[in-house]
């Protein structure tokens, strides 16, 4: 497991300093995976260089398996850094180096055998669905696969810290798909903690089982996925939820947004509520999810039953209904086509 | 280390030499412009090297950043690459006869040339360090290698295609400069085409030399580019 406290990083002395990171306690439990969310400029590739130490934290501690690594000399520094894989955003590949030899680079700068790192690597490369591509150069590869070699680089020396910094960023739905599913299955095989670092709302959902919100060097949120997606009040939960264009509710009707408010939620509340107005209630937008077993979700629905009917209702099988006028940061026509990033910070 | 010029060459002085006299007068200052640029280049790689690597580490961002140290030795690097070739031969000739002894031949030529080489070779690898993505070095470091480790494989190892290009040019530069330490008394082609084709007006020679230089340059430009190719992957590949 990883844990940083008190983690704070300045740049520059006295008057001309800035405070890039500030205090940051995070913890990642053995088999955890936390994603760790934030626009640009917030400080997540600062946080990334200080939780693979290639930055030293001004203040603070990196503990990894009980033991600080902040404090290293250079020397047992770049040693302790083993215990640490780190997937860098593509490009980070050598390019005059095949996969396999790519992926020996670790073992090779620790002196490891060339036979015992052949076998390692060969298993590596069985490991990331890479067998194939053994002796390709990155640029024969995809994205993905390049990301995959750069995975069996991170694994090489058996870390039990894998960094992601970025490692989604700038793939292909599909294949940042194929990656996620890669590290959620080398999460569960070899025990790791993983931080995932991403600018990318969508892949958080997918791939973390908790995550933080790092704003201007600090973490304004954190929690477990299922807490933040089941939480009104919290911004981070709403803001990993898909956004939805909801359909015109029709005449005389009026549209209410409905969230998840309990882990109880049945599968067929819809049905239920519509039984218990005695009114058909009509879907017009809903994304429901299973998070760690748990449903989590919101809709928008349109009905005729009068406002505390209706919400009382609702609250019955463990869900909150707000009107949608009322619904603010959810009431947008989401027609005009906008960058995601743009969308998850608005 | 005179020149040897036939005897017959001699006599005829300003009338043009025969073609079948050529080889005689061509070869050796061939092998002397072959020796003066081959040991200079040796030099130039094996000090130029280093320097670049120093200079590319010691910048921001680099593995042992100082800007102190980096100044000073930028600011060096800068002295060796103002002055023209002539002026750097002819100021330091008390150096070169206090290092070699001599100020004429090709001991007291390498000085020179060397002394303009370094440092034009150590900004050109500097360059091609600096073309090297900065994620390489730093998963380099993140994957547990020492500063040796990491220079070695992750940015000289990655900057192979391109030092060799630059490690063309330069050799080129060099072939240049040997012709003009040849005015100075260092022999090799540069002395033969000064003084038979523009001292003595003797238009064999001086198309020979031309035709001799243009060869030389062509075959080191395609060893350079055949260099590369055979370095980078994706041209390997596709040839």
């Amino acid at each position: 497991m990883i844990s940083l406290k008190n983690l704070t990083k300045v740049y520059g002395h006295g008057d001309k300093s800035v405070t890039v990171l500030d205090n940051l306690e995070i913890d990642v439990a053995t088999g955890e995976i936390l994603a760790i969310v934030g626009p640009s400029g917030a400080g997540k590739s600062t946080l990334a260089q200080c939780i693979n130490l290639l930055e030293r934290p001004t203040s603070g501690q990196v503990i990894v398996n009980g033991e600080d690594l902040a404090r290293l000399p250079e020397r047992k520094l770049r040693v302790a850094r083993r215990r640490i894989g780190t997937v860098f955003q593509s490009a980070s590949l050598l390019s005059r180096r095949t996969a396999a030899e790519n992926i020996a680079l670790p073992l090779q700068y620790l002196g490891v055998t060339p036979a015992e790192t052949k076998a390692r690597v060969a298993e590596l490369l069985d490991r990331v669905g890479l067998s194939h591509r053994a002796n390709h150069y990155p640029f024969e590869l995809s994205g993905g696969q390049l990301q995959r070699v750069g995975i069996a680089r991170a694994l090489a020396l058996r870390p039990s810290v894998l960094l992601s910094d970025e490692a989604t960023s700038g793939l292909d739905p599909e294949t940042t798909r194929s990656v996620v599913s890669l590290l959620r299955q080398l999460r569960d095989d070899l025990d790791l903690a993983v931080v995932f670092i991403t600018h990318e709302m969508d892949t958080v959902l997918h791939v973390a089982d908790s995550a933080a919100r790092l704003e201007n060097g600090r973490i304004t949120e954190q929690g477990s996925l299922v807490d933040l997606l089941t939480d009104h009040d919290s911004a981070l939960g709403r803001a990993l939820q898909p956004r939805l264009s909801p359909a015109d509710p029709g005449a005389g009707s009026r549209a209410w947004h409905v969230t998840y408010d309990s882990r109880t939620v049945p599968a067929d509340w819809l049905q239920r509520v519509s039984a218990d107005l005695g009114e058909p209630v009509a879907l017009l937008a809903a994304t429901i999810q299973s998070i760690d077993g748990t449903s989590t979700g919101n809709a928008t629905v349109g009905l005729h039953a009068p406002e505390p009917r209706a919400a009382a209702a609702f609250a019955l099988h463990g869900l909150r209904a707000v009107p949608r006028e009322a619904a603010a940061p959810e009431a947008r026509t989401a027609s005009a086509p906008r960058s995601s990033e743009e969308l998850q910070w608005a | 280390m005179g020149l040897s010029i036939p005897a017959a060459a001699q006599i005829r002085a300003l009338s043009d030499t025969p073609i079948p006299e050529l080889p005689a007068l061509l070869v050796p200052a061939l092998g002397e412009t072959l020796a003066m640029v081959g040991i200079v280049m040796l030099i130039v790689v094996a000090l130029g090297t280093p320097i670049a690597v120093a200079l590319h580490n010691m910048a921001p961002g680099g593995l042992y950043e100082h800007r102190g140290t980096y100044s000073v030795l930028s600011w060096i690097v800068n002295i060796g690459r103002s002055l023209p070739f002539l002026v750097l031969m002819a100021a330091i000739v008390p150096f070169t006869r206090f290092v070699t002894g001599t100020n004429i031949g090709i001991a007291a030529a390498v000085v020179p040339m060397s002394l303009a080489g370094i440092p034009f070779f150590a900004r050109l690898v500097e360059n091609c360090l600096r073309e090297v993505p900065r994620s390489v070095t730093a998963a380099a470091r993140a994957s547990g290698g020492s500063p040796l480790q990491i220079i070695r494989s992750a940015q000289l190892g990655e900057a192979v295609p391109a030092i060799l290009g630059g490690l063309t040019i330069n050799t080129i530069a060099m072939i240049e400069y040997s012709a003009i330490a040849g005015t100075i008394g260092a022999g090799g082609i540069g002395y033969v085409a000064v003084t038979y084709g523009y001292q003595r007006f003797d238009q064999t020679v001086m198309l020979a030399t031309v035709i001799l230089l243009i060869v030389m340059v062509t075959v080191v430009q395609l060893t350079g580019d055949a260099l590369v190719r055979a370095t980078t992957p994706h041209l390997r590949r596709r040839a």
